[in-house]
């Protein structure tokens, strides 16, 4: 009896779980688990395993589709900008001071790139308060954009927003993660909102522009040439995004130099 | 829409749910999965046939790592739903507690586990996406089931015990 019947290996017991034989190699091994209650156990295990996870994220599959995976749209986003998102490597950061905002849950997580986002919510919050001092040299001061550009480390445009009725006020410097200066740049509305562009050396490749929001701000981030940028303002989602494309496209044309060294760079991100 | 797109289209949802399993979290899913997406697009003209899915799986497999490997430089932060709040007895309970299990994983031996069950690729196909011989995803999901089995029998007992 025990010489005819044939052996039964682990492989096999998974291979009839997940369905992967048929005919014969099935019957062989229902006949054999018949017989092997310690493998019948295995082999329930599994099974029951297999349904937890099918119950638990099965659903994941049937939920509406949002907006940010219209696949025209991110073509054309592809075309427009053909240098995004070439590679998604994530930053490597000590969190450090920003501990107080993970802790609020918003950028529970830790996906990509966020600590320059959390910087950048954190100087948006403080200096959109004030009043009298928002900022710390005016707009019309012919030095702001030497002075910062020279302080970050890269040409730094000042986008003109005036299609969107915002008017810059001017800038500051700030301290960035790891001692980085950073460019803050302000600008207001008719109704008084301000909007903010936060921008620093950052050695993480290209990624996505990304949308987050924390209560009433919203922001848009990106990196591109080694400089992150963060726009924030008030969370309307699809405004937001108009002006950080507004943004992102007058960045660009501003940095249409060192492309060559951008391809580099690139090539080097697209491989995992 | 063309062809390459629509297949593109038609594996969003299963690329949804394989991510969420893979990471636990909306968000960052739904965050891997547009990388994913917006990665594909630009490699269209690399797409030599073939089966559009696998590649798709083995892309967002790929971003997934890379997000992993970078956290693990990064001091731990716990997602909340992640912390040992107590567990009811409900139904809920079961999905923790494989939410866990799952977590408690290598990330490769998740992986193939994943395909398996929740995608329901061929050995062959995970195989492909891992790059990895065959013999090697068998031994990653015998350990992870191995591995699930015994956390889900001996860790919780008293979760067990409430039923």
């Amino acid at each position: 009896m025990v010489d005819r019947e044939p052996s039964v290996g682990e492989e096999e017991l998974h291979a009839y779980v997940d369905g992967q034989i048929a005919g014969d190699e099935r019957a062989v091994v229902e006949k054999w688990l018949e017989s092997h209650p310690e493998d019948a156990a295995r082999v329930a295990a599994w099974r029951a395993q297999a349904d937890a996870i099918r119950a638990r994220y099965g659903a994941a599959a049937g939920e509406t589709l949002p907006r940010r995976f219209d696949l025209t749209k991110l073509a054309r986003a592809n075309r427009r900008w053909p240098r995004l998102a070439a590679a998604v490597v994530l930053l490597a950061f000590l969190v450090g001071g920003s501990a107080g905002w993970f802790g609020r849950g918003a950028w529970e997580g830790a996906g990509p790139a966020r600590v320059v986002t959390v910087e950048a919510f954190e100087a948006h919050r403080l200096y959109i308060a004030e009043v009298r001092h928002p900022i710390e040299v005016k707009a019309g001061e012919s030095h702001l954009n030497r002075w910062l550009s020279r302080r970050v480390g890269y040409e730094m445009p000042t986008p003109n927003l005036d299609a969107f009725g915002l008017k810059l006020l001017g800038g500051r410097l700030l301290p960035g993660n790891a001692g980085r200066p950073a460019a803050l740049y302000m600008y207001e509305g008719p109704t008084g909102e301000r909007f903010t562009i936060y921008s620093r050396r950052d050695q993480a490749p290209q990624t996505a522009l990304r949308y987050r929001a924390a209560g009433p701000v919203g922001s848009v981030f990106w990196v591109e040439d080694e400089a992150a940028f963060v726009v924030s303002g008030p969370a309307d989602r699809a405004r937001l995004q108009k002006v950080a494309e507004a943004v992102y496209e007058q960045v660009e044309t501003r940095q249409q130099t060192g492309s060559l060294l951008r391809m580099m760079s690139d090539a080097r991100g697209v491989r995992k | 829409m063309s062809g390459f797109r629509q297949d593109i289209q038609a594996t969003i949802p299963a690329l949804r749910r394989y991510a969420r399993a893979l990471t636990r979290d909306a968000e960052i899913a739904d965050d891997l999965v547009q990388d994913t997406l917006v990665r594909a697009l630009r490699s269209e003209h690399l797409f030599h046939g073939g089966d559009i899915r696998s590649w798709l799986y083995t892309i967002l497999t790929n971003l997934n790592r890379n997000r992993l490997r970078s956290l693990a430089r990064r001091p731990a932060l716990r997602p909340i739903e992640d912390s040992d709040l107590p567990d009811s007895s409900g139904p809920e309970a079961g999905g923790r507690d494989i939410e866990r299990a799952l977590a408690a994983l290598v990330e490769d031996q998740r992986v193939a586990l994943l395909l398996v069950v929740l995608e329901g690729l061929s050995y062959r196909e995970v195989a492909e996406v891992q790059g990895v011989p065959i013999g090697t995803v068998m031994s990653r999901l015998a350990r992870a089931r191995a591995q699930i089995r015994a956390y889900l029998d001996g860790e919780r007992p008293a979760l067990r015990r409430v039923k």
